[in-house]
This record gives C-alpha cells, sequence and structure tokens, in this order.
C-alpha cells in the first residue's frame, strides 16, 4: 500500500529544489495567460503533486519544465541553472536528465513493447545488444511487465501501456520524473498498481517526481508535498497533504471534497435561463 | 478598403508560408548527415515507399504502354510512319510520362501514407515524446522518409518507363504486327541516353524531392486531430501534384529546348 | 530475422531499377552503337553548318564512325569549326573530304566523311581541308530563280556559287 511508506516531511521553506519556478507567466499567444505568476519548488527526491481541475495550466507546467516552451515572464532554474529553450545543448543536456511519461503513453506504435523500452538507450548510448536486452528487462520487470516484451502495442491495454511507457520513461535512469495525468482513465488495481510504482521508484532511485493529476486521493497518499492550481492559471494553496486538508480555503475545500458549487461555479456564464426560452413576464 | 486589406493579408500569409516552408527544408537539410550515418531507417523507408508502391507503378506503367503504342499507332500509319511508334513511346516515357506519371502516383499512395503516419505519431503524442527524450523528431522520422522517397523516385520512374516499353513492345509487335527489329533500331537510333534518359532521371530526382519533401512537411506540420490529418493527406497529393507539373514545365523548358 | 528480410527486399529493389536502367540504355537508346572506345579528335571549318548539333553523328559510307564534339565560330575568318570525336579503329586518309547532309529528306543532319587516296592517314588533331557546308534552301531557290531567269534571257549564268570553304 503506498501509504506504507516513509513520508518524508521537510520544511519546504528550507528545502533545496532541482526545480525552480519563479513567477512565471506564459501564454501561447499574447491575448490569452495559461499560467499567471506561478511559483513553485520541486524538492530533491521528493514526490510533489500538482492538483487541480481541467484547465488550470498543471500540464503546461510540465511542458516547461521539459524547455518546449519559451517563458514569457519569470524564469524556470533546473538545478541552479535557468532554462534557455534557444539554447540546444543546455535543452539536449536538460532532457536527458528527465523521463517524462505522457496522458495516454505515447508508445511508438511501429515498434514492439521492447524496443519501445529499448528506444532511449539505442539512442542515447552505445551499448550492445545484450546490454540493452538486460536493461530493458530489469525495467520491464520494475513495472511487471517482463513477460510482455515481445507484444506488439496494439496488442496491450491501456494501464498495461501506461506501465510501458514509465518503463521507457526510467530507461535511462533520470534524475526527475515527470507524470502527466497517471491516473486518468485506470481502473482501481490499475490505479493502485501505477501510485506504487510511482513512488517506490521515486524512493529506490531517489528520483524527483513531479505528479500532474486531479485524482486528490491517489496524490494524497503517495506525495510529500502538493500545489493546489486554479482556473485562470494560479496557485491557491500548497503545503504538505496534511496541511491541505485542514484547509480552511473555501477554493480548496471546493476542491479537495469534490463540492459541485462553491467558488468555481456549476455554471458557464450564461444570460438568464428565462431570456433563453424567450419566455417573457417570467422570473427564473 | 477592407477588400484591400484582406488581399494584402492574404498575400504576407503567402510569404509566411514560403519562409516557414523554406525554414524547414533547411532544418531537414542539416538533420541529413546525422541520420545518413544509419541508414538502416532510410533502408526501411525505401522499402516501404519503393517496394510496397512497385504493383501499382509496374501495373500502370504497362497500361500506359499499350495504350500510348496504339495511340500512336493509330496516329502515324496514315503516314505510313508505323514503324516510328516504338521510338515515339519511349521519348514520351523517359522524357515525360515516366517521370512525371511515377510522381503524381507517388504523391498519391506514398505521399499520403507518410502524411498519414507522421500526422498520426504528432496526434499521439509520439513526437512530443521524443524532443522530450532528447532526440530530434526530424532527424529520426522525418530525414529517413524523405531520403527514402529520393532514392525511391527514379527507381520507380525508370521501371515505369522500361515496363512501358515493353508494353508497348507486346501490343505493337505481338498483336499489331509491326516489325520488331525497325521496333527496336527505330529507338536505338533516335533515342540518346544522356539527353533523353538522363534528363528524365534528373527530372525524377527533383520530382522525388519535391513530393517527399510536401508529405513529411504536411504530416509534421498537420492539426493533431482526425480531421487535421485528413485535410493534411489531402494537401499533400493537391501541393505535390500541381508543383510535380509545374517543375515539368520548367523542366522541360530548360532541358529539351532546341539550341 | 525482419531487419533482415526488409534489407534483402530493398536490395532486390535496387537491382530492379539498374536492370530498367541498362535495358533503357543499350536497347532503347544509343548507348550501345558508341559506347566506350578511344576516340581522337579532327577539326573541319564549314561555311554553313546548317542545322548541324552537337553529338551528331559523323558517318562514312552511311555507318556512324563518330559524333560531332563541339562547334563553334572562327572569329577570323567568320567560319563555323566544327570539331569531331572519331573512333580510334577508323582511320582516314588525309585528304578526305566532309560535307553537311541531311538524312532523308527532312531528317537531322550529319557530317558525311568522304575517304580520299591519300596514303597517309589523318593524325590526331588535324584539319580537313576540303569541305562542303551545308545546302541552305534560299541560295537554292534563288539559285533556281536565277538560273530560270538566265533562260529566259540570253545572258549567260554566272558561275553557280555552292559556298566551297575551307579551300586553303
Amino acid at each position: 500500500m503506498p501509504s506504507d511508506f516513509l513520508r518524508t516531511n521537510p520544511d519546504h521553506a528550507s528545502v533545496d529544489p532541482l526545480i525552480a519556478i519563479d513567477h512565471v507567466t506564459f501564454g501561447y499567444d499574447a491575448s490569452r495567460n495559461i499560467l499567471n505568476d506561478v511559483s513553485m519548488r520541486f524538492g530533491r527526491g521528493l514526490v510533489t503533486a500538482i492538483l487541480g481541475g481541467s484547465g488550470c495550466g498543471k500540464t503546461t507546467v510540465l511542458r516547461l519544465i521539459g524547455g518546449v516552451h519559451p517563458v514569457g515572464k519569470g524564469s524556470i532554474r533546473f538545478d541552479g541553472q535557468a532554462i534557455d529553450t534557444r539554447n540546444a545543448a543546455q535543452l539536449y543536456g536538460l532532457r536527458r536528465r528527465l523521463g517524462m511519461l505522457f496522458q495516454f503513453g505515447a508508445l511508438f506504435t511501429d515498434l514492439s513493447v521492447f524496443e519501445n523500452v529499448a528506444f532511449p538507450l539505442r539512442e542515447h548510448t552505445d551499448l550492445d545488444d545484450t546490454m540493452i536486452r538486460d536493461i530493458v528487462l530489469m525495467k520491464l520487470n520494475a513495472v511487471g511487465l517482463r513477460g510482455a516484451a515481445k507484444l506488439r502495442i496494439s496488442e496491450i491495454s491501456g494501464g498495461m501501456g501506461r506501465r510501458v511507457a514509465l518503463a521507457r520513461a526510467i530507461a535511462l535512469d533520470p534524475e526527475v520524473l515527470l507524470y502527466d495525468e497517471p491516473f486518468t482513465g485506470l481502473d482501481p488495481i490499475a490505479m493502485g498498481v501505477t501510485a506504487n510504482l510511482i513512488r517506490k521508484l521515486n524512493d529506490a532511485t531517489g528520483a524527483t517526481s513531479v505528479v500532474v493529476s486531479h485524482d486528490v486521493q491517489e496524490c494524497f497518499a503517495i506525495c510529500d508535498y502538493a500545489y493546489i492550481m486554479a482556473a485562470p492559471g494560479v496557485v491557491i494553496a500548497h503545503g504538505r497533504p496534511e496541511q491541505l486538508n485542514a484547509s480552511e480555503d473555501p477554493q480548496v475545500r471546493q476542491f479537495l471534497r469534490g463540492e459541485p458549487d462553491g467558488p468555481v461555479p456549476f455554471h458557464y456564464p450564461a444570460p438568464p435561463f428565462a431570456q433563453d426560452l424567450e419566455l417573457r413576464g417570467i422570473k427564473a | 478598403m477592407n477588400v484591400l486589406a484582406a488581399i494584402g493579408r492574404y498575400v504576407i500569409d503567402c510569404f509566411r508560408a514560403i519562409g516557414h516552408h523554406a525554414f524547414f527544408f533547411w532544418q531537414l537539410m542539416r538533420t541529413l548527415p546525422a541520420s545518413l550515418k544509419r541508414p538502416y531507417f532510410a533502408v526501411v523507408q525505401v522499402h516501404a515507399l519503393g517496394n510496397l508502391s512497385l504493383l501499382v507503378i509496374l501495373s500502370s506503367g504497362l497500361a500506359v504502354g499499350f495504350v500510348l503504342a496504339l495511340q500512336t499507332y493509330y496516329a502515324l500509319v496514315t503516314y505510313g510512319a508505323a514503324d516510328s511508334v516504338g521510338l515515339v513511346v519511349n521519348l514520351s516515357l523517359v522524357r515525360e510520362l515516366g517521370p512525371v506519371v511515377t510522381a503524381l502516383l507517388f504523391a498519391g499512395r506514398a505521399g499520403t501514407s507518410l502524411t498519414a503516419e507522421i500526422g498520426l505519431m504528432k496526434a499521439g503524442e509520439q513526437l512530443a515524446a521524443m524532443e522530450l527524450m532528447a532526440v530530434d523528431p526530424k532527424s529520426r522520422v522525418l530525414a529517413p522518409r524523405f531520403i527514402g522517397g529520393i532514392v525511391a523516385m527514379p527507381i520507380l520512374a525508370l521501371l515505369f518507363s522500361a515496363v512501358g516499353i515493353l508494353g508497348a513492345y507486346l501490343v505493337g509487335v505481338q498483336l499489331i504486327g509491326l516489325d520488331p527489329g525497325n521496333f527496336w533500331s527505330a529507338m536505338e537510333s533516335g533515342v540518346d541516353v544522356r539527353r533523353d534518359l538522363g534528363n528524365g532521371i534528373i527530372k525524377s530526382l527533383v520530382f522525388g524531392v519535391i513530393c517527399s519533401f510536401v508529405a513529411v512537411y504536411q504530416g509534421y506540420e498537420a492539426k493533431a486531430t482526425p480531421e487535421g490529418v485528413a485535410r493534411a493527406t489531402t494537401r499533400t497529393v493537391v501541393i505535390s501534384s500541381l508543383s510535380v507539373l509545374a517543375m515539368d514545365f520548367v523542366l522541360t523548358a530548360l532541358m529539351f529546348s532546341t539550341r | 530475422m525482419n531487419k533482415k528480410g526488409i534489407e534483402a527486399l530493398v536490395g532486390f529493389f535496387v537491382l530492379l531499377g539498374i536492370a530498367a536502367l541498362v535495358f533503357l540504355s543499350l536497347k532503347a537508346a544509343n548507348l550501345s552503337s558508341f559506347s566506350g572506345g578511344e576516340t581522337y579528335a579532327l577539326t573541319a571549318k564549314f561555311d554553313n553548318i546548317g542545322g548541324l548539333k552537337v553529338r551528331s553523328p559523323v558517318r562514312s559510307a552511311g555507318v556512324t564512325v563518330g559524333r560531332v564534339a563541339s562547334i563553334t565560330l572562327d572569329p577570323k575568318t567568320y567560319q563555323g569549326v566544327v570539331r569531331l570525336d572519331m573512333q580510334k579503329s577508323m582511320q582516314f586518309p588525309a585528304d578526305s573530304s566532309a560535307r553537311i547532309l541531311t538524312s532523308g529528306l527532312l531528317g537531322d543532319q550529319y557530317v558525311g566523311l568522304e575517304a580520299g587516296a591519300d596514303e597517309k592517314n589523318f593524325a590526331p588533331g588535324d584539319t580537313i581541308k576540303q569541305t562542303q557546308s551545308a545546302i541552305v534552301l534560299e541560295s537554292l531557290i534563288s539559285q533556281f530563280l536565277f538560273s530560270k531567269a538566265a533562260d529566259a534571257g540570253s545572258t549567260p549564268p554566272p558561275a553557280a556559287s555552292t559556298a566551297n570553304g575551307g579551300k586553303k
């Protein structure tokens, strides 16, 4: 059970962040900002969760950490160095140290399970085939899919695919692991397996993990620290899971408890109902 | 006033599109040396684009050869020049129809499959995953397909012409009853290797570059949705075909003008 | 396995292409009639080369023995200078003559070589001294009209001027 692990309880102000996001404002185009003055710190060796509803910009944070887009205002620092997306050499070095698990796996459909996990090894190392085979089987064993090595991607289920993608992400033993919605669309058993894997991998390798999700229960079970984001791309709360659970903030409470109406309204802004139905003289 | 602004905006968009194409081409060229160090991926693509197009190309070549022989026979027999059927068919195929028709068929069969494959890889976030693994998708995915298309195209064009001439032989000599000796000797004296065959090969190389580049570009730039991929594959065929035909005119004027 | 299979198929594909190229070059084009073989150069000067083109054949008794390599204009004598690449196996006497002829009625033009009687043969780089230019249609017509007019009148026709070039 994920809650059996030794939860690290850092004093967050003094933690040494491997990744630091400082007052970042970002938008794909000038008219709309996805992130507004967001600041986050991800401590070394910790599992940090980013929670929030859809459209609040959580996945964008992961993309910015990976150096996919340049930030407008503010900076993102990886191991002390600011990420400059125009510096190809720096991006290459950064990306060699991180592994990302995409929401639906993003596996290479023309390759087999084995070849998918072997891909980073073949691209970035000069190891011979026997060594690659050993490493791939070890990684697949870590996620419990060593027996599925020969299967093609079209032959495996969604949950299995996520695990293969996880094996691929850890193939080069990265220092940072980014998880984009790892629990979405999984049955309870698969969810438990995935959560367990995330925590165990983090502890076993000493990596730093960032989990983006809206599944509060699973995340709180495995993370050391969490950030909660809301719609216009702002952080509304952050802290350890027990601190967040005890929060009095109405937005935080609505999110954590899953209340249908509250600071985040149920209705999308619309004119009065009677007006839409073209009723006259009746108040909605 | 609004119409003028709209036209201006359209023209500027055209310039931007051309610039984007040129920049993309330049980036693709830069990845070629690295991808040539691992030729296996390009070899796989030559198989996918060349070998698997053989059926279409050979059967079309045969059919075109049949029809050309028939039509030129009907036209030439009234002037007593039926012995030139082989020569006319050969020149038509080697200089024009071989490169051009092969390019059009290639755009339809191989170009669309390239665009759809790359577009779907983009939709499934495979290209983004590659980028975040510090692997340049242009080098790993696009360049081998580009090289494969350029290698496959001249071979396909030559096969088209060769099979077409054989088809013309079957119709002309076996079916109609022309003299086989005259059939081949008229060709041997009238077709120049450097001018006709050589220029035909140069044409098919140029067309190979055009079709492969358009297919790869449209796939990479497609919107990552089903409609986006569908529209991209249509654009591949249309743009490839029009570019090939326009380029054919330019090349023919350059190569075959009487000096 | 699969990798070897694909490589074999691609190799087969490339071989097929080469076979098509060989077939087209040899059987269906003029490569075999002038493939390889050493050549030596001869020069001929004409007043008018007519429609002669580079790579036009050089024929003797109808058999192709060489090709036109280049056509330039001599800036001093304003004559067309034609350089010929002759097959090394065919040697011609040093007093052979060259004419520009048309194959068939309206066909391509070629250089016709008529062997002379000299004991010595051309050395590489020699100039063919006796040449006859291409027949220009306009001169032919004017010659015809002129002779017709002369017949009608009583004055004897002047010496017909078929352009004889290169007599040095």
